[in-house]
């Protein structure tokens, strides 16, 4: 029986692994993914966010552990049983079908009469906004079209889950942002769960509910996108998020959750993620955007400009300081190359962080 | 002539500049490069149009007769026409026999980590040449031969089978021979078409059969035509195993046989050229049939999308 048609409550990964020899490209992943979820797997390349989207597709065996549809486990089942839905990154349309055939792909695997293959593939057309081009070949539409032909495919089937696998990669950046409100749309009408791996915490932000962070074939945190963006728990997590900046020192003071760091002769205070104690070695991770070009002196540090340009609201430049840590900042204006100047870190969103926790 | 003087020149006609012949020819493509080209062009001239155009004269030039004579003989005996159905019986089931086995096959090597290896045992037929390897079938596949004593010895029959000196023989010598071209053809074939396109078809619910209905055989078809008509072409030629397996005087009397009869048996170069261009004609014929079948499917990429 194809699950395609089950209405469920939760998928559950319960201790998934996969390894390849000696490497463990998944390792022992726990996740609970409710009905109607958007989950985004973020990580860097090599994390093991697509061999776990392929180990829940069936494309990829596991080595260790489980998955489960509510009570059903289905990771033993071939991938044309799950009856999941999938979207490439390459797109991978059947170039010899018509747009039409390849929508309706699925649809006739089932062994569903032509009429009604034919009225839902249409429907899912229409849904991606590609009603005119049924008759075309794969080949004859441009990258963004070929991706909204390849999730028609998939939502076609009604499929109780919906894997993307880096969807918006191969498309360039305009049209990434435009599909990429395409893909919310779509998944705010139809509610169909999903689970989709990026390794753009851009997208990962604007998309998902639920974010989970991979590192090394392991979970790393597990939270909204709100969650993410302003208390990532690890250094790397905190880096993966945009918090670019990294001021290394030692500290001098914790008091309510705000840690003080000595570096350069200067002190800095921003959020304390760890137990911190005066005299341990910690890092100031902040975001580019939080780290000001300005002469109040308060929380700042100085630094020599290397590169400025121009972004039109704001001008966002590099500087190092005199330890040799390269700092990413914004400013109102135009500074010199090669000026001294002080950069303004805003304590309430830097974090610090103990090192030698933090991997 | 000073800059200035260029620059305030009135242009009187103002008829844009005509790029120079050197210039339209590289435009065209044609530049030194084609060149080399010329080695290549020779040889072709030499050694396959001029000994064709020649046969085809000769064979216009028949010892006795009108010009057609070499033709009217040819297809008013049925001891030469005949050769013309003993050797499509022998090529179109060896082709398609071979095509049949080298899907499957390539499918499966296609996934293995071991290919050259595999590769290079299959493959190997072809450095043995034709007659190695009929005189090899003619031992292994005779009376005597290890082929019959095994199935005797297991007791699946009684009597030796007979596969050599008549059709078997030479069919089974064929598709050795032939089977290498047809699967190292099939193999880059379907190496070609990509992996994630039968990913999507079984996420999308395509049991093995399907996917390989569906996706990977309208996208192999092309490719399987154009090494049918390459197998078929090499099988319809055949001559050593005709005469070392087979029984070149009976049903496998294929059409090289009776060309070469004409041309040293009788020293009748003429009537051997007009059998060969006959030959030449079967062949074109059933090529451009292929083909023509070919032209109805999808020929396009083979690749799932962009990058």
């Amino acid at each position: 029986m194809s699950l395609a048609s089950m209405s469920f409550n939760e998928l559950r990964l319960d201790r998934v692994s996969r390894a390849f020899g000696s490497f463990h490209a998944l390792n022992q992943i726990e996740l609970v993914i409710g009905k109607g979820e958007f989950v985004a797997l973020l990580g860097p390349s090599g994390c093991g966010k697509s061999t776990a989207l392929n180990c829940i597709a069936g494309l990829l065996g596991t080595t260790g552990g489980g998955i489960y549809i509510d009570d059903r486990r289905i990771d033993q089942l071939k991938p044309e049983d799950r009856g999941f839905g999938m979207v490439f990154q390459n797109y991978a349309l059947f170039p010899h079908m018509t747009v039409l055939q390849n929508v309706g792909f699925g649809l006739k695997m089932r062994g569903l009469p032509r009429a009604e293959i034919e009225t839902r593939a249409q429907a899912a057309l229409a849904l991606v906004r590609l009603q005119g081009q049924a008759d075309k070949l794969p080949g004859q539409l441009s990258g963004g079209q070929q991706q909204r032909v390849a999730i028609a495919r998939a939502i076609v089937i009604e499929p109780p889950l919906v894997l993307m696998d880096e969807p918006l990669s191969n498309l360039d950046a305009k049209l990434r942002l435009e599909m990429r409100a395409e893909i919310r749309r779509i998944h705010n009408q139809l509610g169909a769960t999903t689970i989709y791996v990026t390794h753009d915490q851009d997208e990962a932000l604007s998309l998902a509910d639920r974010i989970v962070v991979l590192r090394d074939g392991s979970i790393r945190q597990v939270g909204t996108p709100h969650e993410l963006y302003e208390s990532p728990l690890y250094l790397d997590v905190a880096e993966f998020m945009g918090f670019r900046n990294r001021v290394v020192g030692k500290v001098v003071g914790v008091a309510n959750g705000v840690a003080t760091i000595s570096t350069e002769g200067r002190e800095l205070t921003g959020r304390a993620m760890d137990a911190l104690k005066p005299g341990d070695d910690a890092v100031l991770a902040a975001r580019g955007d939080d780290v000001i070009e300005g002469t109040s002196g308060a929380n700042a540090i100085q630094a020599t400009v290397e590169t400025i340009e121009y972004r039109g609201r704001e001008y966002v430049g590099t500087a190092r300081t005199a330890t040799d840590m390269e700092l990413v900042f914004h400013g109102p204006r135009q500074v010199d190359i090669g000026s001294r100047i002080s950069l303004e870190i805003d304590a309430l969103r830097a974090l610090v962080f103990a090192t030698g926790r933090a991997a | 002539m000073s800059v200035e003087a260029i620059q305030t020149r009135p242009r009187v006609n103002a008829e844009p500049d005509r790029p120079g012949l050197r210039r339209r020819l590289a435009n065209r493509g044609i530049d030194g490069v084609t060149l080399m080209i010329l080695p290549a062009l020779l040889f072709v001239l030499g050694i396959f149009v001029y000994p064709f155009l020649y046969g085809l004269v000769l064979s216009f030039h028949p010892l006795e007769g009108d010009a057609l004579a070499n033709y009217r003989e040819f297809f008013s005996d049925p001891y030469l026409y005949n050769t013309i159905g003993a050797t499509l019986k022998l090529a179109v089931p060896v082709t398609l026999l071979s095509g049949i086995l080298a899907v499957p096959i390539a499918m499966r090597v296609r996934l293995l980590q071991r290919q050259r290896l595999l590769t290079t045992i299959l493959v190997l037929p072809i450095t043995l040449g034709t007659v190695l390897v009929a005189e090899g079938l003619l031992n292994y596949l005779g009376a005597q031969g290890w082929f019959n004593r095994t199935l005797m010895t297991i007791g699946l029959i009684d009597s030796p089978l007979r596969l050599t000196n008549n059709y078997w023989g030479v069919f089974v010598s064929l598709v050795i021979t032939v089977f290498p071209f047809t699967f190292l053809l099939t193999l880059s074939y379907i190496s070609g078409v990509d992996p994630a396109l039968e990913r999507a078809a079984a996420t999308h619910g395509a049991n093995s059969w399907q996917r390989f209905r569906h996706v990977l055989l309208p996208l192999l078809i092309p490719g399987l035509v154009v090494s049918a008509c390459l197998t078929f072409v090499q099988a319809f030629s055949v001559f050593p195993s005709a005469v070392l397996l087979g029984a070149p005087s009976g049903p496998t009397r294929v059409i090289s046989i009776a060309a070469a009869q004409a041309a040293f048996e009788e020293y009748n170069p003429s009537k051997a050229s007009a059998i060969a261009m006959i030959m030449a004609a079967v062949q074109l014929l059933v090529v451009a049939g292929l083909l023509g079948v070919r032209s109805m499917f999808y020929r396009g990429s083979t690749a799932g999308g962009k990058g």
